[in-house]
């Protein structure tokens, strides 16, 4: 494993008794530390703080009334509203389905990629492409020149397949969504799992080709066990983003039709800018950091797990 | 090992069916690539079309091309660009100078608990943004920092941090100890042993941070959205301000989105062996 050759670990030297390093030398380690730290737990933590403020109050924009405190009632209306239930439901099927899909996706284009062929740099810009393309272009682009009824490139390529003006973003509008973000987010997996290809040391393939082992064996002994931690993390990664998708919700269905495509960040956008419940908003916000952080709690030990690879590997 | 005994072939016939094989693998790919990239060729193809031309069944693929869908753009795009432009360089700017000591207090010389900080930092990105919106709203509004481009680099610094010091950091760990030793014993301290010998080597590791942050600040819409109105509004705003409620937009809005994507698409491809390197090694260490 390539994480072999290049364990350049911190030195020895300097780890071997870090309990008894003077005071000096552990402020020392610190200090650099310290801005960083510093400055992502006023920027991130502090507004989670006041919005836990807010969730007990009573706080419309649109009235001049001022804020005031109203108990646990925004929390009954989160925990009462269905709207929030599917709101919830919806963005678990959408990040669930496009992650696996775009893993699924990039598996097969990385196994592509990392084989030898003409024009193989080209291919992999082309792939690339959709991860680079802005999400605010891509989800009105897709909407409009791509899947219209009535001019949509994707009706007339399907037309040979007995596909007649389908008004996709009507009928079809949730898979439509996923579609786009499986789409842009296949790129960034192919990417991650070509790496961890590519990471494979060669001698070890080599070696099972001389046993006679077939490329399917291989592939499924020897080459997914050595992926695992790269298509784990991808799946990280991939759904930390995803699950806050919100240009192509917002840009290609509105969250629509009624609230087929609403998934917890639109729903979250609405009751700020529709309804103007700055205290609701904050007290399904804090449902949702709550549910997160459990979600997010068995993804760290996901992530120790990953850790623990790497330094087993040293 | 049997079944190399038990199939003999000819070496020849062999060679062509691997080879055929070979121009197999490699038109599906081709044919593939050119799928997933189809959108993007037909949004800039359309950007060169006529409104008239834009909305037709069947689609035309034979046009006369021209650019004045680019001309309105661009009579349109310089403040946005600008605001963009700011809070995209100086957010990337700001996360490198927070990330790279951040990193290095992670990897090199690290602190008593240094795996509880990257899970800090990585715990952050868990958290959805739009949970707070409303009180980020409040609180910029109160700081006066609304529809400001401080507080768009403010937010997307913040946004970027733990991936970046993820990256940096395991670029670090690959640093060979033997330079750090060599420093060392020549007497270097701390900031020689980062300007000196660190820097230097995790540079193109610095590029592939960069760039990673960059697409993900220039692409940023829901911030912007929510927190700007003119002063700071960024790329992704003009692009949904550019369509217009009725009449053909098509052309128009695919020239738009071209013009918005195509900074960062090109800067991708031209620096596409630092993206694979950065997310390659950035992933697994």
């Amino acid at each position: 494993m390539a994480v072999v050759e290049t364990g350049a670990a911190p030195p020895s030297t300097v780890q071997i008794r870090p309990h008894q390093a003077s005071r000096s030398e552990r402020w020392q380690r610190r200090l650099p530390l310290l801005p960083a730290l510093i400055y992502t737990v006023i920027v991130t933590q502090v507004p989670f703080l006041v919005t836990l403020w807010y969730s007990f109050q009573s706080y419309f924009w649109n009235t001049p009334a001022p804020a005031h405190f109203t108990g646990v009632s925004n929390y009954k209306t989160v925990f009462t509203n269905p709207e929030f239930r599917s709101a919830l439901v919806r963005s678990v099927l959408m990040t669930v389905t496009a992650v696996i899909l775009a893993m699924l996706l990039g598996v097969a284009f990385a196994v592509l990629l990392d084989r030898k062929f003409l024009g193989q740099g080209v291919v992999r810009t082309l792939i690339i492409t959709p991860f680079l393309v802005m999400p605010a272009a891509a989800a009105p682009i897709w909407a409009g020149p791509m899947l219209d009824p009535n001019f949509g490139l994707l009706n007339y390529l399907l037309q040979p397949f007995g596909v007649h003006h389908v008004a996709w973003l009507s009928t079809h509008a949730l898979g439509s969504v996923i579609v786009v973000m499986v789409w842009q987010w296949t790129p960034f997996m192919t990417l991650i799992v070509l790496a961890g290809l590519q990471s494979q040391p060669p001698e070890i393939l080599e070696a099972a080709k001389v046993d006679g082992a077939g490329a399917l064996a291989t592939f499924r002994e020897l080459t997914m066990p050595h992926l695992r931690p790269y298509i784990e993390l991808g799946i990280l990664l991939g759904s930390i983003y995803l699950v806050n998708v919100f240009d192509a919700v917002r840009l290609m269905t509105n969250g629509g039709p009624g609230t087929a495509t609403t998934n917890l960040p639109f729903y979250l956008f609405t009751q700020v800018n529709n309804a103007f419940d700055i205290g609701g908003a904050a007290a399904t916000g804090v449902v949702t950091v709550i549910l997160t952080i459990i979600v997010a709690t068995f993804a760290l030990r996901m992530f120790a797990r990953v850790f623990q690879f790497e330094e087993a590997s040293r | 090992m049997t079944a190399l005994a038990t199939r003999p072939t000819r070496p020849g016939a062999q060679r062509i069916r691997q080879m055929s094989g070979q121009v197999g693998w490699g038109l599906l790919a081709w044919v593939l690539a050119i799928a997933f990239f189809l959108p993007v060729l037909w949004m800039v193809i359309t950007a060169f079309k006529p409104e008239s031309a834009a909305e037709t069944w069947p689609p035309k693929f034979a046009f006369s091309p021209t650019l004045a869908e680019f001309r309105l753009v661009f009579s349109g795009w310089g403040p946005y660009a600008t605001h963009s432009a700011v809070a995209t360089i100086g957010s990337t700017i700001l996360v490198l100078l927070l990330g790279v000591p951040a990193a290095y207090a992670l990897s090199v010389h690290p602190v008593g608990h240094w795996r509880d900080g990257l899970f800090f930092f990585i715990s952050t990105k868990m958290l959805p943004i739009v949970a707070a919106i409303g009180p980020l709203y409040v609180i910029a509004l109160k700081a006066h920092l609304l529809d400001s481009i401080w507080l768009l680099i403010i937010l997307y610094t913040a946004m970027n941090l733990p991936l970046a010091i993820w990256m940096i950091r395991s670029f670090m760990l690959e640093v060979p100890s033997e330079l750090l030793e060599a420093a060392r014993l020549d007497g270097a301290g701390r900031i020689r042993e980062m300007t000196g010998v660190i820097l230097p080597v995790i540079s193109p590791g610095l590029v592939s941070t960069a760039l990673i942050c960059v697409i993900f600040a220039w692409n940023e819409l829901f911030l912007a959205l929510n927190l700007t109105v003119t002063n700071a509004a960024t790329m992704p705003m003009f692009l949904i301000s550019s369509v217009p409620q009725e009449g053909l937009y098509i052309a128009h809005l695919s020239a738009a989105a071209t013009v918005a994507s195509v900074p960062v698409i090109l800067v991708g491809w031209i620096a596409q062996r630092s993206l694979v390197r950065g997310l390659a090694m950035g992933a697994i260490k």
